[in-house]
C-alpha cells in the first residue's frame, strides 16, 4: 500500500486526537471530585471564584456518610460532641407533633424509632456553616481572628483566635464548636485546602445521592448556578439578614 | 447518656457544650460592681450630695479593688489567655467586645487619678510626717509634689469635680457596653433586645449601691465605730430610687417580649417557666427588687429605731446583692440554656474543679476584698467615716430623706 506522507500524517492526527479525547472522557469520569477546571496549586485565584452550595432536602437519604466524610477529612474529633456538619431529622407526627434529631450528628445513621404508620412526613436536612455573605461570626470577632475571603468562605485563623467563643454564640446556625486542642473557634471551611485544588469539598464527594452541591456561582454553568437558576430556593433563618450562601430545595418551615 | 436528660426537644449538635461559664456570669457582676460603687461616690462628688461624704472614697477604692480583678473571669476563660492583649493591638472594631480593652484602660485611668486626687493631701502629709520605707512609699505617691497649700487642694477638687464628670458617663458605658455585648447578639432571641445596656446599667448601679452600704457597715462594725445614719439612710433612699428604675426596665422587657409573642416565644416561656423559674422569679424579682423595695420603703417612712433600720438595710443590701448576681446568671447561662434551633433547652451544670469551675470564680470573687483590705492599709478612708457627727446629733436630721 502506497500511503502518501500527507496521508500518513493525518492519520496520525486523528489517532492522537482521539486519544486524547478518550482520555478526556476517562478523566471526566473518574474525577466527578472535581469542582472547577482543575488547576495546579499555585495559581488559584480567589478573586477569580465565589463559591456556593446547594441542599436539595428532597434527595437527602439521612445516611450521614458527609458528616463522617467530614470528621475524617478535617480531623474532627470523633469522641466530642463538635460537627462542621450534620444531618438532622424531621418526623411530623399524625397527632402534629414534630419531632426533630440528630443522634451524634447523623454519623452513625437513624433508626426507626417511631413506627411509620405515626409518621405524618418525614425527611432529613443536612446542616453545614453558611458562609454568610454578612456573617455575624465574623461581626462579633474581637480581634479579626474569623475572616471572609474573597471567594466567599468564612474561615478562623488558629494562630490568631484568642479563644473569646463570642463567634459561637453569634452564629445563629450552631455551626461553630470550640476546638479544645487548639483552643480556638472552628468550623467548616467548604474543605478549602481540597477547593482550591479543584476538588470538591468532601461531604459532597460523599453523598451518594447528589443531595449536597457544590460550585462556583460566578461560573454561569456551574452545577449550582444550574440549580439556582431553574429551583425555587430558600435560605435558613433568611430574616436575620446573614444572607447565606448555603441554599436548599424543598425547605419545610419547620427547618430552623 | 447522661448529657441526654440535661435536653428536653431538639438543640443542634455543637450546643451541647454551653461556651460560657460561671466566669462569664462573673464579669458583668464585677463591673457592675464597679461602675455602681464609681457613681455611688460621684453623688457626693459631682452632685455634692453631702451626705454621702463619709463614704464617697471608700467607694472610690471599692471600685478600684473590684475594677483590678475585671479582668480576670475574661482572661481565665479564653482558649489563648497570652494572645487576648491582641484585642488592644489589633481590635476588630465591627465587634461589641473590641472595645473592652479601651474602654477599661480608660475607666482604669479615671478611677486612678479621681482616687490620687482625693487622697493626695493625705497622702502628702503622711510623706512629710514619716520616715524612712514609708516616707518613700508615701513621696512615690505623691509623685514628689508637695503642694498642699489652700490653693493647690482646691485646685485639686476642681479637677476631681471635671474627672468624676467624666467618670460617670465611662462607667455607663463601660457597664451598658457589656450589657450590649450581649443586646447585640441576634442569634440568641433571650439576649437580643436593645435594652439590655439600660437593664445592665441599672442593675450595675443598683448592686453597686448594695455592696457599699454592706461594706460601710461591715468596716464600721470592725472597726467598732458608730454608723452615721444620715449616710447610710441617704446611700438606702438611692438604693430604693435605683430598684424603681430596674424593676421597670426588667420588666418592660419581658412584658414586650410576651406581648409581642414572635416566633421565639415559646422557648422564651420555657426558659422562664422551666429553666430558670426559680432564679429568675424567685431571687432576681422576689428576693432582689420586692422584698428590698418593700424594706426600704418601711425604713423611709418608719421614725427611730435606727438599729432595726440598719438591719433591715443591711438585710435588703445582701438581698439586692445576691438578686443581681442571679440576673447576671438568668441572662448569660439562661441565654445558653435555650437552642438557637427555638426548639429544645438545654442544662448547664457547673463544675467545681476545673478551669472554668465554680472554685476558679469564688477565688476570683474573693480577691478585690483582699485589695480593698491593703489599699485601705496604704490610703485610710476611715477619717472621712468617723470624724462625723456622733450617734445622738444624726436622729434628728434622718427624716426628711425619703
Ligand atoms: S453559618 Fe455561622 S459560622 Fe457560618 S458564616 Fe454564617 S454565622 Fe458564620
Ligand atoms: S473565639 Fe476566636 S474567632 Fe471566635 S470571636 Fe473569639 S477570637 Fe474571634
Amino acid at each position: 500500500m502506497n500511503i502518501s506522507r500527507r496521508e500518513f500524517t493525518k492519520i496520525g492526527c486523528r489517532v492522537i486526537i482521539g486519544a486524547a479525547a478518550g482520555t478526556a472522557i476517562v478523566e471526566s469520569i473518574v474525577s466527578n471530585g472535581i469542582a472547577a477546571e482543575p488547576s495546579s496549586t499555585g495559581d488559584y485565584d480567589w478573586n477569580e471564584h465565589y463559591w456556593g452550595y446547594v441542599i436539595d432536602t428532597r434527595k437527602c437519604i439521612g445516611c450521614g456518610r458527609c458528616a463522617n466524610a467530614c470528621k475524617l477529612e478535617n480531623d474532627v474529633p470523633f469522641d466530642e460532641p463538635v460537627y462542621r456538619t450534620w444531618v438532622e431529622r424531621y418526623r411530623v407526627l399524625k397527632e402534629g407533633e414534630v419531632k426533630i434529631d440528630s443522634p451524634n450528628g447523623s454519623i452513625d445513621g437513624f433508626t426507626d424509632d417511631i413506627p411509620a404508620e405515626e409518621l405524618k412526613k418525614a425527611f432529613y436536612v443536612p446542616k453545614i456553616c453558611n458562609h454568610c455573605e454578612n456573617p455575624p461570626c465574623v461581626q462579633v470577632c474581637p480581634v479579626g481572628a474569623t475572616y471572609a475571603t474573597n471567594d466567599g468562605v468564612v474561615l478562623v485563623d488558629y494562630d490568631y483566635c484568642i479563644g473569646c467563643r463570642y463567634c459561637i454564640q453569634g452564629c445563629p446556625y450552631g455551626a461553630r464548636y470550640f476546638n479544645s486542642k487548639k483552643g480556638t473557634a472552628d468550623k467548616c471551611t467548604w474543605c478549602y485546602h481540597r477547593i482550591t485544588k479543584g476538588l470538591l469539598p468532601a461531604c459532597v464527594q460523599a453523598c451518594p445521592v447528589g443531595a449536597r452541591v457544590f460550585g462556583d456561582m460566578k461560573d454561569p454553568d456551574s452545577d449550582v448556578n444550574k440549580i439556582l437558576d431553574k429551583e425555587r430556593i430558600n435560605v435558613l433563618k433568611p430574616d436575620l439578614g446573614t444572607k447565606p450562601k448555603v441554599y436548599y430545595v424543598g425547605l419545610d418551615r419547620e427547618v430552623k | 447518656m447522661m448529657v441526654e436528660n440535661l435536653i428536653w426537644g431538639y438543640v443542634y449538635p455543637n450546643e451541647v457544650e454551653i461556651q460560657w461559664s460561671v466566669l462569664i456570669v462573673l464579669y458583668p457582676y464585677i463591673t457592675g460592681l464597679v461602675a455602681g460603687a464609681f457613681i455611688a461616690s460621684s453623688l457626693y462628688h459631682v452632685f455634692g450630695k453631702k451626705e454621702i461624704k463619709p463614704v464617697a472614697r471608700f467607694a472610690l477604692l471599692t471600685a478600684l479593688s473590684f475594677l483590678l480583678v475585671a479582668t480576670m473571669p475574661l482572661l481565665t476563660h479564653l482558649g489563648h489567655p497570652e494572645r487576648g492583649i491582641e484585642i488592644m493591638f489589633t481590635p476588630h472594631l465591627t465587634s461589641a467586645m473590641s472595645g473592652f480593652g479601651y474602654i477599661y484602660s480608660f475607666y482604669l485611668i479615671v478611677v486612678v487619678l479621681e482616687i490620687w486626687l482625693s487622697f493626695r493631701e493625705d497622702i502628702v502629709k503622711t510623706a512629710l510626717g514619716s520616715q524612712g520605707w514609708k516616707k518613700l512609699l508615701y513621696s512615690g505617691l505623691a509623685l514628689f509634689s508637695y503642694d498642699v497649700s489652700e490653693k493647690a487642694l482646691h485646685e485639686d477638687e476642681k479637677l476631681a469635680k471635671k474627672l468624676a464628670i467624666i467618670g460617670i458617663p465611662s462607667a455607663a458605658f463601660l457597664h451598658g457596653y457589656v450589657g450590649f455585648i450581649f443586646g447585640g447578639i441576634k442569634a440568641n432571641p433571650w439576649w437580643s433586645t436593645p435594652l439590655m445596656p439600660l437593664i445592665f446599667l441599672m442593675s450595675a448601679i443598683v448592686s453597686g449601691i448594695a455592696l457599699l452600704i454592706l461594706l460601710y457597715i461591715a468596716s464600721m462594725k470592725l472597726r467598732k465605730h458608730a454608723i452615721d445614719h444620715k449616710c447610710l439612710h441617704s446611700l438606702a433612699h438611692y438604693l430604693w430610687i435605683f430598684l424603681i428604675l430596674d424593676v421597670t426596665l426588667e420588666l418592660l422587657e419581658i412584658v414586650s417580649m410576651k406581648y409581642a409573642s414572635l416566633e421565639d416565644i415559646e422557648i422564651i416561656n420555657r426558659l422562664l417557666s422551666e429553666k430558670i423559674a426559680f432564679t429568675f422569679y424567685g431571687v432576681q424579682l422576689t428576693l432582689g427588687i420586692f422584698i428590698p423595695f418593700i424594706l426600704l420603703l418601711l425604713v423611709g417612712i418608719m421614725k427611730n429605731r435606727e438599729t432595726l433600720k440598719m438591719i433591715m438595710i443591711s438585710v435588703s443590701s445582701i438581698f439586692v446583692v445576691i438578686g443581681v448576681f442571679a440576673m447576671r446568671w438568668n441572662v448569660v447561662i439562661g441565654g445558653q440554656e435555650i437552642s438557637k434551633s427555638l426548639s429544645g433547652t438545654l442544662t448547664y451544670v457547673p463544675v467545681f474543679f476545673s478551669q472554668e469551675g465554680v472554685l476558679p470564680a469564688i477565688i476570683i470573687l474573693v480577691i478585690p476584698f483582699v485589695i480593698l483590705v491593703v489599699v485601705t492599709r496604704i490610703l485610710p478612708p476611715w477619717k472621712d467615716m468617723e470624724e462625723e457627727v456622733p450617734e445622738s446629733k444624726t436622729k434628728s436630721t434622718i427624716k426628711h430623706l425619703y
